[in-house]
């Protein structure tokens, strides 16, 4: 409905405002007249007519009300079968508004989680990590930018539409990650993130069925989140993959994921990344046991990601799955490569994985230096604690 | 000779200005422009909304890049400027990747500030 008011109101803020409007009205009028047929449709024009009061209140009546009500003679007879699928365009619109190109990251995560997906402006801040008043001057100065520099509330034309899908996707993807990462910040939050990226993704893939891209992401995020269940103890401990009870993990998700994926790898059109990974969580998800993991078809994927996506973190993920099928020496001189060459940093999984491969050769005093790198570079608490714990188990050896 | 005359100020001084202070700069800014109308040198002159509206936009190999912001390089210097109408930021990033020095430069895309004519 909101998407709707949007859409009619052109404003964000005008529109947030007409459905208080009209939820107030329809909590006088309902008890008494009873239920309409149409109650959205009803919310909508009641909304719609109590925003044109507001603005006609606001002297605003040159700027805006007659391209409005030139807008509104044709809106007043919408198709009535067509309901829902208005419903799905409005939908669809929104998305794409909020996470417009012309928008920062961080200002379309947070407008996305407060105007499609409904969560409070608090709710919002929580899931962030940052302040309420930072959080509100965030949304703030995006509904700004949307108004004042013309950013349309269309869904873009055929042409452009593969090109923004991608950037609505890596904002519905920032949501999933910042969700299913052990960071501070109560869990319910964390998983309400999670689930809320899931839903956005579900929503995009009825309303532009069959693509690849939005499948495989879909896919990607169902099968992370199925093992949400198994990943850290009660105290809030990481467990690593191999050590996973997997009778924990989501059935339900990942037989929803699997079948994602064969869609997103049987589509028409360039391999999506996000297929080839969701096709690597596919591979986790298939083993019974971590023993009886695919290993040489995982670091086969990772090697047709790298050439999709040929970033520090895929090469890193890549070495773990050669170190798997070829040995941990193979895998260090991957690893030793990609830290020589800069452009990784201080980053702590890299030391990390050094760390685990270092240890399985045996070389102990440097696999513990390394270890420290990595405990000294990590900023989140559960990570520190694995780190350490692996610290003290090969002090003990 | 035809010359543009940028106009550089402290954005966050103009909006914490007291409405007398910014009164007294519109009317400077409005005897300045009637002006040089009267002699004749006026070929074309807005007010921009602030930076925070601004969208930079660059194509590198063939696609679209678009950023949140203003242009903030200092390798790169003004060259040149059109003035467009499109009918919302999607066309007029648009026709900004169209420009040719899109590909190797950036192109800042900034609304025009209307002033209501009452």
């Amino acid at each position: 409905m909101l998407a709707t008011l949007i859409r009619l109101l052109g404003d964000f803020d005008l529109a947030e405002e007409a459905r208080q409007d009209a939820f107030a009205a329809a909590l006088q009028h309902w008890p008494l007249a009873g239920v309409p047929d149409q109650p959205r449709a009803w919310l909508v024009e009641v909304g719609r007519n109590k925003a044109l009061d507001r603005l006609r209140r606001q002297a605003l009546f040159r700027d805006r009300i007659l391209p409005l009500e030139t807008a509104a003679t044709e809106e007043t007879t919408p198709p009535e079968e067509d309901e829902d699928a208005h419903f799905g365009d409005d939908h669809l619109r929104l998305i794409f508004t909020c996470c417009h190109p012309a928008l920062n990251l961080e200002a379309q995560v947070a407008l996305t989680l407060r105007t499609v997906c409904g969560l409070t402006t608090p709710e919002v801040a929580r899931a962030f990590l940052v302040g309420e008043d930072t959080m509100a001057q965030r949304l703030v100065r995006a509904k700004k930018k949307i108004r004042e520099a013309g950013i349309p509330y269309e869904t873009p034309a055929p042409l452009l539409l593969d090109e923004r899908i991608d950037g609505v996707l890596a904002a519905v993807y920032l949501v999933f990650t910042e969700g299913y990462a052990v960071t501070a910040g109560s869990d319910l939050i964390r998983a309400e993130l999670c689930h809320e990226a899931i839903r956005l993704g579900r929503l995009l893939d009825t309303l532009l069925p069959r693509r690849p891209a939005i499948q495989g992401l879909l896919a990607l995020m169902l099968l992370h989140d199925a093992r949400r269940p198994a990943r850290t103890t009660a105290a809030g401990d990481i467990v690593l993959l191999e050590e996973q009870d997997r009778t924990l993990w989501d059935r339900t998700r990942i037989d929803e994921g699997l079948a994602l994926v064969d869609a997103a790898l049987g589509g028409r059109g360039p391999v999506s990344p996000y297929a080839v990974q969701a096709a690597i969580a596919a591979l986790h998800a298939r083993a019974p046991r971590h023993e009886l993991t695919d290993w040489p078809q995982i670091a086969g994927l990772y090697e047709v990601l790298l050439r999709l996506q040929p970033t520090p973190v895929v090469e890193l993920n890549h070495a773990v799955a050669v170190s798997m099928v070829d040995g941990p020496q193979r895998a260090l001189d991957l690893v030793d490569s990609l830290a020589a060459r800069g452009g990784i940093g201080d980053y702590h999984l890299l030391h990390a994985v050094r760390a685990d491969l270092l240890r399985r050769l045996g070389r102990r005093p440097e696999a513990l230096d390394a270890y420290g790198a990595a405990l000294a570079a990590s900023k989140l608490e559960p990570e520190q604690r694995l780190l350490q714990r692996r610290m003290e188990e090969l002090q003990q050896l | 000779m035809q010359y543009l005359l940028l106009i550089y100020r402290n954005e966050a001084e103009m909006m914490a200005m007291s409405p007398a202070t910014a009164e007294t700069q519109m009317l400077a800014y409005r005897d300045f422009t009637q002006s040089i109308i009267q002699s004749g040198n006026f070929k074309a002159g807005d007010r921009l909304r602030p930076t925070s509206t601004a969208t930079t936009v660059r194509v590198r190999d063939g696609r679209t890049v678009t950023t949140d912001g203003p242009f903030a390089e200092t390798r790169e210097q003004l060259g040149g400027y059109y003035m467009v109408e499109a009918k919302d930021l999607d066309e007029a990033i648009a026709i900004a990747a169209r420009i040719p020095n899109a590909r190797d430069g950036s192109i800042e895309v900034r609304p025009i500030w209307v002033l209501n004519k009452a």
